[in-house]
Order: structure tokens, then sequence, then C-alpha cells
């Protein structure tokens, strides 16, 4: 029930807002209210797996399974957790908590606002949770319309434009999914997530594996985003209220990932393998062109959005790692890819959070325009300084484990494209550091003498995520220890069909 | 032969022309006794149908008339969309249209012509059904009485509808020139026997679907629709996206499967070609629509697309998934055209942009509109995904993956004009202060349609399970 519960506290707490809530206090009050209990859930999830006797089959754990859903085309309601999405539950409780917490300040049309943004937590998890294909689609599309709403609302700028365009966007790349879901229920008659790695390597397949790969690819390349599917990120992080940003950098995107790792090379290793240097290439050009983007911007939301499309290059490139080299695939790329997901969660969501603070108080985000914040915001400022050294991948920090590891695993398998890759490192470096020291540090302008620091209320999203960060960073197994886990069943079946 | 099988829709026919006979009587500000008195007349039919021909497989004067789950099923489809259409009439009559006798008279006739067509088991009968069906909806269209937009609609409707008859006739002749029977029984047996198709055959094949894709408006045979739905009045808008539709595809369905079937390599390839153009085009002219009720028209003809591509593969799945369609699209556009119709009734107006900051004036409206929009786009948890999801994977399990494909890329494209209406009506300010008034009848109404598709959108397993049983009638 757990799982279920997880899945549908926001949402039952969306439909009372809408019902019965009137008074924006109460609103308020409900909406954080429902946000603890998610995290506390969240919590309860990630500490239930780690202590639960992994059943080694396919490792999932606390399946919630209800088979009759709809017996005619065999779809099922089935949830289950193992050690790839507890740490992204985890992770979607924990900024789904920090963006209600966030929003408090949101003065326009309280009600609906609030609504929405359970609403997309309700989606979110239910992506990370779902085990049946159908459900699964139905999570991932579910997502957007929340979204669209909280942007072209609650947005800025040219909002409407950028609600859209994230909207096309993702539905392009979701009927491509879906054809390749139609393709994979006519090869084996099954929905099941779990079932169709082996049903369809024996399965006669309708559509070439090929297509379908690709077509799963790039469902799941428009979500990360990967170069050259990425426009719509900067204008959708860009214009997205705060709160909206966090969720959209921290936990949507990783959707994208997550759906990478298990769908598109869970279901079908060998084609991933085959395609693995057109990964490699993708993810090296993101990574370069997301991180030259980045050192050119002036505005600061738009920096940190254009940062996001760099990193998740790296998730990209720690799946290319997937080949392996001479025989064997080592775990390694794949665990790094699936740690920089969260920690590029936790570290843009507070980056994000920062620049929204930023904003409301200096009511700029234009770089020039801002400088010697620190003396007035030391709190904020020692956020940004962390969120800043962890993007850049500092010790220490959970930036460098994932880092680390994405560079580790891929380095034998592509030792030139991660050389290159490394090189954005010092692009990072430089973008953040001067990003900082232009906002935060210089002389101080006396336009912005007024700017005073947060209030106990607002510090506590940015405590938590700092938190966070310096935990994953100094003990990373905690994290990755289970993505490792739930990386076995898809590391054996890539193992098999490793190149010699 | 047991008459009283035909017990329903002797009643129907009793009941409209009481209706008829007690608009005489009735003083002009008593009128609204019409509406109970067809409701009522409505459910007694429904209910003498269900306790009385449920499981029934018997045939009537000597096969024009098929008594079986499958006419069961749209019997109940019919009479059900009725009863909702009427109760959803009652205010806008009040309001806009004078004669409520005759309109609900006329409208029972209608049904019967409907359900009829859906029994028919003979081209002959079906014919008439049709037209009986076709006559009722002339009339019903230029029923309106705001300026000339209703008569255009009406002369545009029967003129191009005659001629669309005539063309559906000539393919019968054809049929039975050539086959010599009308029977869908012996035309079964006749093209089964004869191992190469006769061209008279073919050139009847051709006419007869012409004839009925005009009557669900596939394109290229759509171009009556726009105009018409614009100047009928609103709920007979409504009944004719859904109710001419749903009696078109029953009698498609039924005409196909147990006749035509052994000529289906001959007539597939046209189905396909009119599926994968009614949806593109449907789609791709609906978003340059400003009028909602021509902008619903556009977007009813792409779902005719979609039914097609069942009828393209047709089969004892394809069947299934083309009903529930059916189905889950009647209850949506049914709420999304009583929110037309609520709207009309309080501003007189139906432009998208006037339908600007409706979420400040009636939250409750917009809700309904959106939820019912966003489900004919196809979004999940709402009825529209559904469905669409059961049809879409039927018919790539019958091997067309590609016009699935297409499929998929226009509902794809719809979501941006639907999305458009929920932009005006939460993120533009209101640009005028009418104020908009939901009466108790319309509200309830309202309440029970937008249930149903979330309803039937999460659990729709009972009704595919009545639906199962009503197809394997036709492929038994």
């Amino acid at each position: 029930m757990l799982l279920s519960a997880i899945i549908f506290l926001p949402l039952a707490g969306a439909v009372v807002i809408l019902l019965g809530l009137n008074d924006p206090k109460k609103v308020r009050l409900w909406a954080v209210f429902i946000g603890f209990v998610e995290l506390v859930l969240g919590f309860l999830c990630f500490y239930l797996f780690q202590t639960a006797d992994i059943d080694l089959k396919d490792g999932m754990e606390l399946v919630e399974k209800y088979e009759k859903w709809i017996p005619v085309l065999n779809i099922q309601y089935h949830l289950g957790v193992d050690g790839l999405s507890a740490p992204l539950v985890l992770l979607t409780s924990l900024l789904g908590f920090c963006s209600i917490v966030a929003s408090l300040n949101i003065q326009l049309r309280i009600k609906e606002y609030f609504m929405w943004l359970l609403i997309l937590q309700s989606a979110v998890m239910g992506v990370f949770i779902s085990l049946d294909f159908v459900l699964f689609f139905i999570f991932w599309e579910l997502e957007l319309l929340p979204m669209y709403f909280l942007i072209s609302i609650w947005g800025s700028g040219r909002k409407e434009y950028s609600a859209m365009k994230f909207v096309i966007f993702t539905l392009l790349g979701s009927a491509f999914m879906l054809v390749s879901i139609l393709g994979l229920y006519f090869s084996t008659g099954s929905f099941s997530i779990i079932a169709l790695p082996a049903l369809v390597s024996e399965a006669k397949l309708f559509m070439p594996a090929g297509t379908m790969f690709a077509f799963l690819f790039l469902a799941f390349a428009v979500k990360l985003p990967v170069w050259p599917v990425h426009t719509w990120l900067p204008d959708a992080h860009t214009d997205a209220p705060t709160a909206v940003s966090v969720m959209l950098a921290g936990v949507l995107l990783k959707m994208g990932g997550y759906g990478m790792i298990r769908l598109a090379i869970g279901i079908f290793p060998g084609e991933a393998q085959d395609w693995a240097w057109v990964i490699a290439t993708l993810a090296v050009i993101s990574v370069l062109y997301g991180a030259v983007c980045t050192v050119r911007q002036t505005d600061l939301k738009k920096l940190v959005a254009f940062s996001s499309v760099s990193h998740m290059g790296y998730v990209l490139l720690g799946i290319s790692s997937v080949v392996g080299v001479g025989g064997s695939v080592s775990s390694v790329g794949l665990t790094g890819a699936a740690m920089q997901m969260f920690t590029h969660g936790t570290i843009t969501g507070l980056l994000f959070l920062v620049v929204g603070l930023i904003y409301d108080r200096a009511h700029t985000r234009h770089i020039p325009d801002l400088g010697g914040l620190a003396s007035n915001m030391p709190f904020v400022g020692v956020a940004f300084l962390v969120a800043g050294l962890a993007s850049l991948g500092l010790p220490g920090t959970s930036g460098f484990i994932a880092e680390l590891l994405v560079f580790l695993g891929t380095f034998e398998v592509w030792p030139i494209i991660t050389t290159l890759s490394v090189f954005a490192i010092v692009l990072t470096a430089g973008y953040i550091l001067w990003m900082i020291q232009r906002t935060f540090f210089g002389p101080a302008i006396s336009r912005l003498d007024e700017v005073g620091d947060v209030s106990l209320v607002q510090a506590v999203p940015l405590v938590i995520l700092m938190v966070s960060i310096m935990v994953v960073g100094l003990y990373p197994s905690i994290i990755s220890d289970a993505f490792a886990l739930g990386l076995e069943p898809i590391m054996e079946s890539l193992q098999t069909g490793a190149r010699s | 032969m047991n008459f009283l099988l035909f017990l329903p829709e002797l009643t129907l026919a009793a009941v409209a022309f009481a209706v008829l006979a007690i608009d005489l009587f009735t003083p002009s500000g008593k009128k609204w006794i019409l509406t109970p008195t067809s409701v009522l007349g409505l459910i007694i039919v429904l209910l003498v149908s269900i306790s009385y021909l449920y499981g029934k497989q018997e045939s009537l004067y000597d096969g024009l008339f098929l008594i079986d789950d499958f006419s069961l099923l749209f019997k109940g489809f019919f009479i059900i969309l009725g009863i909702l259409v009427i109760l959803s009439s009652h205010d806008y009559i009040k309001e806009h249209l004078k004669h409520p006798g005759e309109y609900y008279g006329i409208l029972l006739l209608s049904i019967l012509g409907m359900v009829l067509m859906s029994a028919s088991g003979e081209l002959l009968t079906a014919y008439i059904s049709l037209e009986l069906l076709s006559f009722s909806l002339y009339v019903l269209v230029s029923y309106g009485s705001n300026g000339f937009k209703p008569s255009e609609a009406g002369v545009k409707y029967i003129l191009l509808g005659g001629l669309a008859s005539a063309i559906l006739l000539f393919g019968i002749s054809q049929i039975y020139g050539v086959l010599g029977t009308t029977q869908f029984r012996g035309i079964n047996e006749a093209l089964t026997s004869s191992s190469s198709l006769d061209s008279g055959v073919l050139i009847g094949l051709v006419m007869i679907i012409a004839g009925l894709a005009f009557k669900i408006a596939a394109v290229p045979f759509h171009m009556w629709a726009p105009d018409i739905y614009e100047g009928a009045p609103t709920p007979i808008t409504a009944y004719l996206a859904i109710g001419s539709k749903a009696a078109g595809f029953a009698l498609i369905i039924r005409l196909f499967a147990q006749a035509l079937m052994p000529a289906m390599d001959d007539w597939q390839i046209i189905v396909i070609i009119l599926s994968a153009l009614t949806m593109t085009f449907g789609n791709l002219v609906a978003l340059a629509q400003h009028n909602i009720k021509r902008m619903l028209a556009y977007s009813s003809i792409g779902q005719v697309g979609y039914l097609l591509m069942g009828i393209a593969t047709l089969s004892y799945m394809s069947t299934n998934g083309i009903i529930l369609h059916l189905a889950g699209y009647g209850v949506t556009n049914l709420a999304a055209f009583l929110c037309v119709i609520i709207f009309y009734n309080s501003s007189h107006k139906e432009d998208i942009e006037d339908y600007s900051g409706l979420a400040d004036k009636s939250p409750f409206l917009a809700m309904a509109l959106s939820v019912s929009l966003l489900s004919l786009a196809g979004l999940p948890f709402f009825v529209g995904f559904t469905t669409k999801f059961y049809l879409f994977t039927v018919v790539a399990n019958a091997g067309l993956l590609w016009l699935v494909g297409v499929a998929i890329t226009a509902s794809v494209i719809s979501l941006y004009y639907y999305l458009i209406v929920l932009k005006q009506m939460y993120m533009v300010a209101p640009t005028n202060d009418a104020q908009v008034n939901i009466s108790v009848l319309n509200r309830s109404l309202l309440w029970v349609l937008t249930l149903s598709i979330v309803i039937l959108g999460i659990f729709p397993s009972p009704l595919v399970r009545i639906i199962q049983s009503a197809s394997s009638a036709i492929f038994s």
C-alpha cells in the first residue's frame, strides 16, 4: 500500500484543495503538510528498500499488483521499487517538499497553484514507481498538464510560448514512445516492464528492434534533454516560476534518464550496444555545447538552465559505456549516470532556489546588475557557493562522486570522447565561479543595499538540499549501492551481449 | 415470427407520436412537460429492450431485421444519448427555440431511425432507416431561429445529403443487379462463392462506401459538416456529431463484417486511405478555427479517422475498439457540447475568444470543458485516452502500425487546438463581464458526464465486457 499512497497522496491532497479549501492560509498549510507526509513516505520507502531482503530475481520491492485492471489488453496495475527507482523516489519527495515550501510566497491564484504542484508530484512519482508500461505512459503524459499550467500562468517572460514548446516537444517524444510500446505489445503480448526484456529476446519482433530502441531513445532524449532536442529546456526553465524550475530540473529531467536506463537499455541491451557510439557522440556534444552556451549567459536563471544541458550530457555519457570493452561491461559508468541524476537533482534544485531568492529581493536576474550580494545575504551566499562548488564537481560534494564515476566508467570505452568531455569541467568551473564572483562578491551596488537575507521558512529547503549534497558527497554509498543493486539485472543482460 | 421482438421500436414510434400529440393540447406556458414525457418514454423503451431482448439472437422478416446483442447495445447507446440530448436541450429550447413539441417528436423519430439502422440486416432496410434519420436531421438542423445560418445549414444539408443518398442507392442497385440479393447474408455467400470480384460489384462497393462516408463525414466527403455544425442548434450539433456518426458506424460494422468481409482485400485500401486523410485533415484544419462549434466539428472529423482505422482492420477485436471509442467519444463530446450550450445560454456567444477568463467566472464550467477537451485529445486518466489506446493497440496488432503512427501524430496536433481553448479560459483576462448561470439540471448533467469521463477512463473493464458480448454477436 505504501507505493500507492506515495502516488495518490498528493493527488488526493489536490482534490481536497479543489473541493474544500478556500482560505489561502489553509491551502498553504495543507500543501506543506501533504509535502511533508510525502517526504516521510519517501524516506520510509527508501528505508524499507534498504533493509529489505532483496529477491535477486528482479530486485523489486514493495510490489503491488492488481492484474485485472484492464484484462483484455493485459494491462496491470503494477507498482514496485528497485535500486534504480528508490533513490529517485526519495529525490522526488525531497524536492517536492522543498518546492512547496519555496512557493509559500506565491500570491496569484494560490489554490490552483498548489493543486497543480501536488498533481505534478503524483505524476512524477507514478513514472518512477510504475512497472506496467501503460501505467508508466499514463503518468508520463499526466505530468504535462500541471507543467503547462504552472509555466504559463505563474511563469514570467514568454511564458505561454515556453509552456507550449515544452508540451509539444514532450508530446512528440511520447508519440514515438507510444509507437514503440505498441510494437512491443504486438511482439510479446505484454506491457510488463519487468517481463519485457526476457520476452523481447525470445519473441519474433514485429518491427526491427533497432527502430523500437531508437523511438524509445528519442522519447527519453527529449526529456533528458540531449542535443539537438534540448531547445525547449532553456525556455521552459527560464520562464517557469522558481519552484517549478526546481521540479523541472530536479526530477522531470530524471524521468528521461530513468526511462533510458530502465526501458531503452533494459529492454534492448543489444541495440544500445550497437548504437553506443551515437550515444557517446551526442553526449559529448551536449556536454561541450551546453557548457559553451552557459558561459555566454547573462541571465542568472538561463545560465543555470543551460548548465543542466551540459550536466545531463554526463548522464548520457555514462550510459554510453554500456558497450563495454574487451567483452566485459563494467557497471561503473551506468552507476555514475544514475548518481549524476540524483546529484544534479539536488544541486540544480538548490541553484534554482537561490536564483529565485535573489530575483525576489533584487528584482533582476541580469548578472551585470548584481554584485556584492554576499554582505547583505550571507546565508544565501553560502548556499549558492555550496551548490556552485558541487556543480563544478568539488571533491567532498556529491557532484564530484557522480562525475568521477562517469569518467571512470567511460574512459576505457571511449577514451577520446571522455577526454574531450573532461574539458567541459574547466568550462564549468569557469562559468560557475565567474557567476558567483559577479553576483555575490565584487563591489557592492548601492541599489542593492536594502536587500535582506532569507527568513527561517525560506532557509528550510536550502538547508535540506545543502545537507543532502554534503551527505551524499561524503558518504556516497548510501545512494550508489542502491543504484548498483538496481542496475544488476541490466548489467547481466549487457554482459551477455558485450562484444569481445 | 415473434412480432413482440419489435416491441421496443413500436413503443419508440408510439412515444414520438404521443409527444407530438401532447404538444397540440398543451398551452404554451406548460411546454416544459414535454421534456419529462419524452425522457420517461425513452426510459420505458430502454427498460423494455433490456429486459426483453437481452441475449436473444433472432431475425425478423426473414432477415431484414436482426435482433442480437449488437443491435441491443446500440439501441441502448442511442436511447441513452437521446435522453441526454433531450435533457441538455431543455434550457436551450426555453431560451432560443419555438415549437418544442415538434423538436422532441422529430428527435425521437430520428432515434428510431438510428435504432433501425443498427439492427438492419439488408441493404434497403438500412437505406430506409438511414433516410428516416436523415430527414429528421434535415428538419432539426434548420430549426434555429437566429438569422440566416440555420436555413443555410438546412439547405446545404438537404442538397448534399440527398446527393449522398442517391449515390448510396446507386451502389445498392449495382450490388443487387450483379449479386441478385440485398441481404447481408446473401451478399456474403455470393461473394464467397465467386472467385473474383465483378466490376459491377466493385463500383457498387465504392458507391456505398462514398455514401456512407458522407454520413459519417469522412474526408473528402466532409465538406458539409462544419457549416452545418455551426448553423444547427447546439444540442442538435452534439446529436449529429455523436448519434448520426455512431449510427453510421453501427451500419458500417454490420455491413462490412456480415456482408462484405469476403471482399476485404478490395475495400481495405480505400478505407485506409479515407482514414489517413480524415484524421490528418480534420485535425490540421481544426487548428485554424475561431468558432468553437466549428472547431469541435473538425475535431470530430478527426475522431472519425481514428474509428475508420478500426474498420480498415475489421475483426472481433477491432470492433470492440471501435464501439469502445464511440462510447468514450460520445460521453466526452456530449460533455464538451453541453459546456458550449451552457455558455451560449447565458452569453449568446460561441467564439473561442469569448471563453476568455471563464475560469474566473465559472470555475466549474471551465473545469468540465477542460476535462472533456483533454479527454478528446486523449490525455491519460480520461476516457479518451483509454479508448484511443485500446483502438490503436488493436489496429497496431492487425499490422497497420504506420497508420497508428499517423494517428498518434494527428492526436499530438490535436492537443494544440484544445490547449488554445484552455489558454483562453485560464490565462486570458475576461474581455466581457457577462455572467455565466448554470441551471440545476445542466449542472447535474454536467457532473454526471464529467465523472463518467474520469471513471470510464480509469475503469473501462465493465464497459469493455458489455461491448465484447455485442461484437461477438457480429462475429459468431
